[in-house]
């Protein structure tokens, strides 16, 4: 008898142990993180990665990111392919959507965490009719002005309030001759639109009043409030530094960060980047954008920037919505907050935040009325993209190679030639 | 009746590595991008439209506008590299194979290096040179006082599709340079001595001997130059990025592909659009080396040693 058993139980024996090692060494699953914040690396595994694998044995999180300009194109290459991650960085509106019908997104409506989150928050990572939301919102950025204080302090300057006063200070700086009035190049384009026009333009069309104008159909881009923004960036011309024209978004930064520029029209995430990098050589300052008359109300582009969903083919989508709750969570608000200062938060739970500037961009949350930017919904889904025809816009009215009418009325047409409401 | 060989299998063996990784990577996606270009999405189906995409491309007035845009651009580009490159790389070879001229493997070799280097490394390099900020184009020019001249050119709608005509001629003025420079030193000596025998000497010597000899390499140069222009997208993209700026004049047919086909920050990406914009590219090169074989390489005089 006993012959016989003991080879059975040895038998048994190992295949438990083989059962029980094989499960052991299942649990720890690696999630990937597609992302185009490659400035963030650092900061996701010194400090955002090891918060949540202390919490969450078992589960090893990989932050992978692809540089920003290519993102999208990759990502898309990727999802095809099946070699995506786990986890995917959305951005905001139509290209996560299209990715959401496609069903390369999973649907996270139920998501406990999802509460947490304002219904403006979510927006931008929902179906059109809000019925289903796809990624969890991470952080939004606030554009506005960065001064350089010392200058403003040598030069006896205040930061201007008004579009007057804005191009009065300007002028001042210029008759100084010490300092670059204002940090900016058209050669990336970008740089115009989104710290030009989408900068300055929602105190003119009225935040999401105008916005929404101009979705419904109801406004046209060759309307005043429209075309004002482009009138004022064509006179930003003569206050940017020599060979503005083929001056890079880097070449900006660095212009701001050596000293050598006494303003920098920003969008808050350069709040990071540019603390280290001055490294106290001088004091940084904020100011909204200035409206077009004493008393005005403000309006901020407080644009949802950056959220997070879930590959709809991932293999572990037990353990990425583990993830994604914790991100929905306000421990990931607080810390996200704080160790990328400049994103804020769209937690409904109110964060603290330690970086004075940060807090000075967050403050016109109260001030003034968010809006987001006009291009993302909707308005850029035809060919020609909405979005990318404003770019060009914005830098040839600033190039003084289109007049801001001109540009106005061509980028009208190009709404017009494919999107309905525009069509009467 | 003769004995019918027998099926020379070996040759078929030795073909068939090339053969089918040739296939496998070029003539299978070849196919693919014309076959991709027949179809498009209609209400969320792919279905064959035929050329309609063609159709569109020649015809809607804001892709055609693009297309000529880009195709403008793009001969602009060439001709430069006719002009400028070419020439010069002749007449570098012409003095190089000159057996007066001493450190010539080193200017062979300083010459040639730029064509190593990477696209992207070449793109920085003279983005930084031409930088108004940093650049120090501004602080040579001023040094000899002609800092008037000093211009942001690559931010110039006017200068900048020349100014990076003439980067890539400086990076590749060395590949004509060599081919060059090697037809030059297979003229037998004896051609040479022929000549000066005759009084033909210097640079009539160069023009009546030596420039019809080497007129055949000049012509494969051309079309290399060709090919290589009609393809050319690396440049532009690490320079201006994909949207080719400032106000798409430098955009090129690659440019306009890619910023097509993979689409470009809130524009997404059409691959049907951009398969067509590929096969067009496809015809139009197919068309200049058609033109160059049948009209040109034929007409050539060669001359056996």
């Amino acid at each position: 008898m006993t012959k016989t058993i003991r080879p059975t139980f040895l038998k048994g024996a190992l295949l438990a142990s083989t059962l029980l090692g094989g499960t052991a060494w299942a649990q720890d699953v690696t999630l990937t993180v597609e992302s185009w914040r490659n400035d963030d690396l650092s900061i996701w595994q010194e400090k955002i990665i090891p918060a949540f694998e202390a919490a969450n044995p078992g589960i090893k999180i990989d932050f992978a990111p692809s540089a920003p300009a290519e993102y999208n194109a990759v990502l898309n290459s990727k999802l095809d392919a099946g070699s995506a991650g786990d986890l995917i960085t959305c951005r905001p509106f139509d290209a996560s959507l299209e990715l959401f019908n496609k069903g390369k997104l999973a649907d996270l409506s139920g998501l406990a965490g999802m509460a947490n989150f304002s219904d403006v928050a979510k927006s931008a990572w929902q179906t059109d009719d809000a019925a289903k939301t796809f990624c969890v919102p991470m952080a939004s950025v606030i554009h506005g002005f960065i001064y350089n204080k010392t200058a403003f302090d040598e030069l006896g300057l205040t930061p201007p309030k008004t579009e007057a006063e804005f191009f009065a200070v300007l002028e001042k700086v210029k008759a100084d001759g010490t300092y670059i009035p204002m940090a900016m190049g058209t050669t990336d384009q970008w740089e115009a639109a989104t710290m030009g026009y989408q900068n300055i333009g929602p105190n003119y069309w009225k935040g999401e009043e105008g916005r929404k104008a101009l979705i419904a159909g109801t406004s046209s881009l060759t309307d005043e409030p429209w075309v004002a923004p482009f009138r004022q960036l064509a006179k930003w011309k003569d206050y940017l530094g020599d060979g503005f024209e083929a001056q890079t978004y880097p070449d900006s930064q660095n212009l701001f960060t050596l000293g050598r520029a006494a303003i920098y029209p920003a969008g808050s995430w350069e709040i990071g980047v540019f603390g280290p990098q001055i490294g106290g050589a001088f004091e940084m300052g904020a100011f909204p954008p200035p409206v077009p008359a004493e008393g005005d109300t403000c309006y901020i582009s407080d644009h949802t920037d950056i959220a997070l969903g879930m590959n709809a083919a991932t293999k572990h989508p037990e353990e990425a919505k583990k993830f994604l709750e914790w991100v929905a969570s306000s421990e990931f608000a607080t810390l996200y907050a704080n160790a990328l200062p400049g994103f804020f938060s769209l937690n409904a739970a109110p964060v603290e935040m330690a970086d004075p500037l940060a807090k000075e961009f967050v403050s016109w949350r109260e001030s003034c009325e968010p809006t987001i930017r006009s291009t993302y919904q909707i308005l850029s889904r035809g060919t020609p993209n909405l979005e990318n025809e404003t770019w060009t816009a914005s830098a040839n009215v600033i190039n003084g190679s289109e007049t801001p009418e001109a540009a106005a009325e061509r980028l009208q047409k190009g709404l017009a030639s494919w999107y309905a409401p525009q069509q009467k | 009746m003769a004995q019918r060989r027998a099926f020379r299998w070996h040759i078929a063996v030795f073909l068939a590595p090339a053969v089918l990784v040739y296939t496998a990577i070029m003539i299978v996606p070849l196919f693919g991008t014309l076959n991709l270009s027949l179809f498009n999405v209609v209400e969320g189906q792919r279905v064959f439209v035929g050329l309609q995409n063609f159709a569109t491309l020649l015809g809607d007035p804001r892709w055609s506008a693009s297309f000529w845009n880009a195709l403008g651009n793009n001969a602009w580009f060439f001709l430069v590299h006719m002009l400028v490159q070419n020439p010069v790389g002749v007449a570098l070879a012409a003095l190089l194979s000159s057996p007066r001229l001493r450190g010539a493997a080193f200017y062979r070799t300083a010459i040639f290096i730029p064509t190593i280097l990477s696209f992207v490394i070449v793109g920085f390099v003279w983005k930084l040179i031409l930088s108004p900020i940093w650049g120090i184009a501004p602080g040579m020019l001023d040094a000899v006082g002609l800092k008037a001249l000093f211009a942001p050119w690559l931010g110039r709608e006017g200068t900048a599709l020349t100014t990076l005509a003439l980067i890539s001629v400086w990076q590749f003025v060395g590949i004509p340079m060599m081919l060059i420079y090697a037809a030059l030193l297979t003229i037998p000596d004896e051609v040479i001595e022929a000549a000066e025998i005759d009084g033909v000497t210097g640079w009539a010597q160069f023009w009546k001997i030596k420039l019809p000899l080497i007129l055949p390499s000049i012509g494969i140069i051309s079309i290399l130059t060709f090919v290589g222009n009609f393809n050319a997208f690396d440049l532009i993209y690490v320079t201006q990025g994909a949207l080719a700026g400032p106000n798409f004049s430098t955009d090129i047919l690659g440019t306009f592909l890619y910023r097509t086909f993979f689409g470009f920050q809130l524009q997404i990406g059409d691959p049907h659009m951009g398969a067509t914009i590929a096969t067009a590219m496809f015809a139009i090169i197919l068309l200049g080396v058609c033109f160059y074989l049948f009209a040109i390489q034929r007409r050539m005089r060669r001359y056996q040693f």
